[in-house]
């Protein structure tokens, strides 16, 4: 949030008398490039992030896929012992009038829900990465973490990719 | 795809029951690869309709509405609480990801695009734009949207006020959310009637398929080819509010007058 304050000023900065939807733009054209992408997690190309601890895995959405959404203000997520399926959908996310898919990088069966954000689902965007996590999962197949992205790799993606 | 536009599969309805509109909505988002839109002039019975998120007892008169047999639906997109009639207009856009150019699938590219598609439409009409995310002339709200976004697909509906039983808008409450420019207005003084600005219905839903055209090859559908009575392949988020739901929500706080 603190980064995309700066954009925001910076923008300001250049004087551009911009209409709202421009300086929105603007901002969204640069924050682009400065999206948070920690090193240690692996990533999907459809913006979900994958924290694996032993046979667990802790999933939720990424600083990019959060900015895009625009402020989160319902999420709908699975019951624990609910079964997921890399590539399947999980949960939904809602956000500016839109109900978003949000899909499993990896299979295996729910744990744990993060029932912080089904109260406060703004923290998916205040802290995406930490306190916005959605869902912990014993893995099935920890082969499938060899698919994912890292983070390099996952900032190219998020260059390359409108979506 | 045929030239260098996408094809468009356009079903045309007329009072078609909402609940049913969004059951086959939700289908052709989730079990069909097609581009579809869908027009349905006025719906019956009048009902209510909130977001997936929508809970009646911060947005609706629950003792009203269990009152006057009100059906009250919560559909699979996000958005906010409408309550819609014969003289409601519908227009509902589904597309795959590559059918629009370049397009990110986020709610703001989305709408922006919509935005433009809409353009033609109201031109002529002063004030036409998407306003804090909703479709104005001026202040005046003169149409719902809402949107649901799905891996490589994408859903854009809207509910156009043609004109509007000021008595029904009573069954609304004050959202606790609202865009700024309602500055706490009552529905009264924050929607406008798109009859009032606009020559004729007819020439409307016209001007829509019109600008559909703009980008897409517009072929006829029939609600059959919806498949629509085919079971569903995942499970569906469209459900009608039952009378026992309804009273659940009834509490101290809607006590009668």
């Amino acid at each position: 949030m603190a980064l995309r304050t700066l954009v925001t000023r910076t923008a300001a900065a250049l004087k551009q008398r911009c209409q709202p939807h421009l300086m929105q733009s603007i901002t969204v054209v640069l924050s682009r490039r400065y999206s948070s992408v920690p090193d240690d997690l692996k990533y999907s190309k459809s913006h979900e992030w994958v924290k694996v601890d032993g046979d667990t895995a802790v999933i939720g959405i990424t600083d990019h896929a959060q900015h895009e959404l625009g402020d989160v203000v319902f999420a709908d997520l699975p019951d624990t012992g609910t079964s997921v399926s890399k590539g399947d959908a999980f949960a939904v996310v809602e956000s500016v009038k839109a109900a978003s898919d949000v899909y499993s990088p990896v299979s295996g069966q729910v744990l744990d829900i993060n029932a912080t954000v089904k109260d406060t689902p703004a923290l998916v965007n205040k802290a995406p990465f930490t306190d916005g996590w959605l869902i912990k999962v014993q893995l099935s197949d920890k082969s499938e973490l060899d698919s994912l992205l890292d983070a390099a790799k996952y900032k190219e993606h998020v260059e390359h990719s409108s979506h | 795809m045929s030239g260098s536009k996408p094809i468009m599969r356009l079903l045309r309805l007329r009072e078609f029951p909402i609940f049913q509109q969004l059951q086959v909505e939700e289908r052709l988002l989730r079990d069909t690869q097609c581009n579809w839109c869908i027009i349905n002039d006025g719906t019956a019975p009048p009902s209510i309709v909130m977001g997936i998120s929508g809970k009646p007892e911060l947005l609706l008169d629950v003792r009203a509405v269990i009152q006057d047999q009100v059906p009250v639906i919560r559909r699979f997109s996000g958005g906010g609480t409408v309550i819609v009639n014969s003289d409601t207009v519908f227009v509902t856009i589904i597309c795959n990801r590559d059918a629009v150019p370049n397009l990110s699938l986020y709610p703001h590219p989305i709408m922006r695009w919509t935005e433009q598609l809409y353009a033609p439409v109201f031109e002529g009409v002063p004030g036409f734009q998407l306003r804090e995310h909703d479709y104005v002339l001026g202040s005046l709200k003169f149409g719902g949207n809402a949107q649901s976004i799905i891996k490589n697909r994408w859903l854009h509906h809207t509910s156009f006020l043609w004109d509007y039983d000021n008595i029904q808008m009573q069954y609304l409450k004050l959202p606790s959310k609202a865009p700024s420019y309602r500055l706490a207005r009552p529905h009264g003084d924050f929607i406008c009637r798109l009859k009032d600005y606009l020559p004729s219905r007819d020439l409307f839903l016209q001007t829509i398929v019109s600008a559909l055209q703009v980008h897409f090859i517009v072929q006829g559908s029939t609600i059959d080819d919806t498949g629509q009575n085919m079971p569903s392949k995942s499970p569906r988020t469209t459900k009608i509010l039952t009378s026992v739901q309804l009273d659940s929500f009834l509490t101290d706080c809607n006590p009668k007058v």
